[in-house]
């Protein structure tokens, strides 16, 4: 009898994890669909969103940025020693450009607003809901999806595919900076391989990945954030909890994406 | 009038509410005092539909307020926090005017501010706090912020977390102060939570004490000294002994 039950343990631990899985992925689209019902229908918080596209967008400049232009740089120099292996050394500003567009640049810009932006929305929202702020709005006839995560999931999902722009953008010319100063590349000759090989498609799925992203990023701030647990401990834990998934889910949407976009 | 009717609600299997009847007329201050974790919190939390209960009624006029009518309850609502949950983006000014520049009866921002600055009067601000934002203002402040914005579209029923914790034993009078002569002003129906009895006298008409989920006692404000349950009498007097079981 005792030996069933202790059989049956491992059973019931998976049991309980995927009820738990369930349970949260429920919550988590019902969140999600709040969030779409209430960007639908008015009011509507146009001060509330100009401020966010300022933090989630112009503020985010700088990091998208320097990570591109860095990113950029390497890749360059990656692909240079590789392409060497086999005399394609000339494919460095096609492949530089077309890894920008498509992955990196969407991949690399979204990971890095997951970072900045979804930790600062899971605190603050976090910091509103155990100092009461949250109920506050409530009671002052505010909903707290229209006026918290409407305005932050709207301003990164339109926010992220100018900062993806910016980034591939900037990417290509470290590149191109890498190529024509340590490579020995031709600045005329880098720039035509360049344009010669990249396509609308290439810049515009790596755009669309990135409003994908952005959403992802302000969808997991807000749900931890409004989900936090009391105290500086419950806070801290939102936080961590929503870069790591919002990580996770741009990783994985990446892939999915990528497969829909470019299925041989 | 605010009535509720046999509220229950439990958390698992701990009853936090135990058939909750009380009734508050207009214009009446009902103060529900009660040792920590006895239910206040949720009772007013029910009220204001942030916690759905189990069981019973609450009506305002007649009108339910938990279900369709919530949204009508609230806009007649004003409430100050324990903490004074005051949004920290926000400068003070648009703190208190937030219900006045949002939702269907929005007006100017010159105008809401013009009111927001008449109320921080009302609750001894000057219009200098305006502009600033509220971590730059002492606890004082905030509570009198609060206080303002719970008052800033002339509601009919405002609610009391709480009001004086962490105030020193002068502002915590001066609040309970403010608080009964805005009341007496604006003739509005108030619920007040507290522990606080300067609190209890000062503002309370009517006295409800929460006791393991359900009212104890509850009767006028100038009766509760004379009162003979031995729960009230140890919670007013704090004494540790007697039938409210304390941890030592």
């Amino acid at each position: 009898m005792g030996g069933g039950l202790a059989l049956l343990a491992p059973l019931a631990v998976l049991g309980r994890a995927t009820l738990a899985l369930l349970a949260g992925t429920g919550r988590l689209t019902l969140f999600v669909l709040q969030i779409l019902r209430h960007a639908l229908t008015p009011p509507w918080y146009l001060r509330e969103l100009g401020q966010q596209l300022l933090h989630i967008g112009w503020l985010s400049l700088p990091v998208v940025g320097l990570t591109a232009l860095f990113t950029g740089g390497a890749l360059a120099l990656q692909i240079y020693a590789g392409g060497s292996r086999f005399n394609a050394e000339s494919v460095v500003p096609s492949i530089v450009a077309i890894g920008m567009t498509r992955e990196l640049g969407p991949v690399l810009g979204g990971l890095m607003v997951a970072g900045r932006v979804a930790a600062a929305i899971a605190a603050e929202i976090g910091t509103m809901k155990v100092t009461e702020q949250i109920d506050a709005l409530t009671t002052l006839s505010t909903n707290p999806i229209k006026y918290l995560a409407v305005p932050r999931v709207l301003a990164a999902t339109l926010t992220l595919p100018v900062l993806v722009a910016v980034g591939d953008s900037i990417g290509i010319f470290g590149g191109f900076l890498v190529g024509t100063t340590r490579l020995g590349f031709d600045a005329a000759t880098y720039l035509d391989n360049t344009a010669d090989y990249l396509e609308l498609w290439d810049v515009i799925s790596g755009l669309i990945k990135g409003a994908a992203f952005g959403f992802i990023v302000a969808v997991m701030g807000c749900y931890h954030g409004m989900g936090s647990g009391r105290g500086a401990r419950g806070v801290g834990r939102a936080t961590t909890k929503a870069v790591v998934s919002a990580s996770i889910l741009i990783l994985g949407a990446n892939y999915l994406l990528t497969e829909v976009f470019f299925r041989a | 009038m605010i009535a509720i009717t046999d509220l229950e609600k439990s958390f698992g299997p701990k009853a936090v509410l135990r058939g909750i009847t009380l009734e508050v007329p207009k214009g009446e201050s009902l103060v529900v005092i009660g040792g920590s974790g006895t239910g206040k919190s949720v009772l007013l939390k029910c009220i204001l539909g942030l916690v759905r209960p189990d069981g019973g009624s609450i009506t305002l006029n007649g009108q339910d307020v938990t279900g369709k009518g919530r949204e009508a309850f609230l806009a007649r609502f004003g409430m100050l926090f324990q903490g004074g949950a005051l949004f920290d983006s926000l400068t003070v000014w648009q703190n208190v005017a937030f219900r006045l520049v949002r939702g269907p009866d929005r007006r100017p921002r010159a105008e809401a501010r013009a009111i927001a600055v008449e109320k921080l009067a009302r609750v001894g601000l000057g219009a200098d706090v305006a502009d600033l934002h509220p971590a730059e203002l002492s606890g004082g402040m905030q509570k009198r912020v609060g206080l303002a914005r719970a008052i800033a579209a002339d509601p009919e029923v405002i609610f009391f977390d709480e009001p004086t914790t962490g105030l020193d034993p002068i502002m915590a009078g001066v609040i309970n102060d403010l608080i009964r002569e805005i009341v007496a002003e604006m003739g509005a129906t108030t619920i007040t939570i507290t522990h606080d009895m300067s609190s209890v006298r000062a503002i309370a008409d009517k006295v409800a004490m929460l006791h393991a989920g359900k009212i104890r006692w509850h009767g006028p404000v100038a009766e509760m000294d004379s009162a003979e349950d031995p729960y009230l009498r140890q919670f007013i007097t704090g004494a540790p002994e007697g039938p409210i079981e304390t941890l030592r």
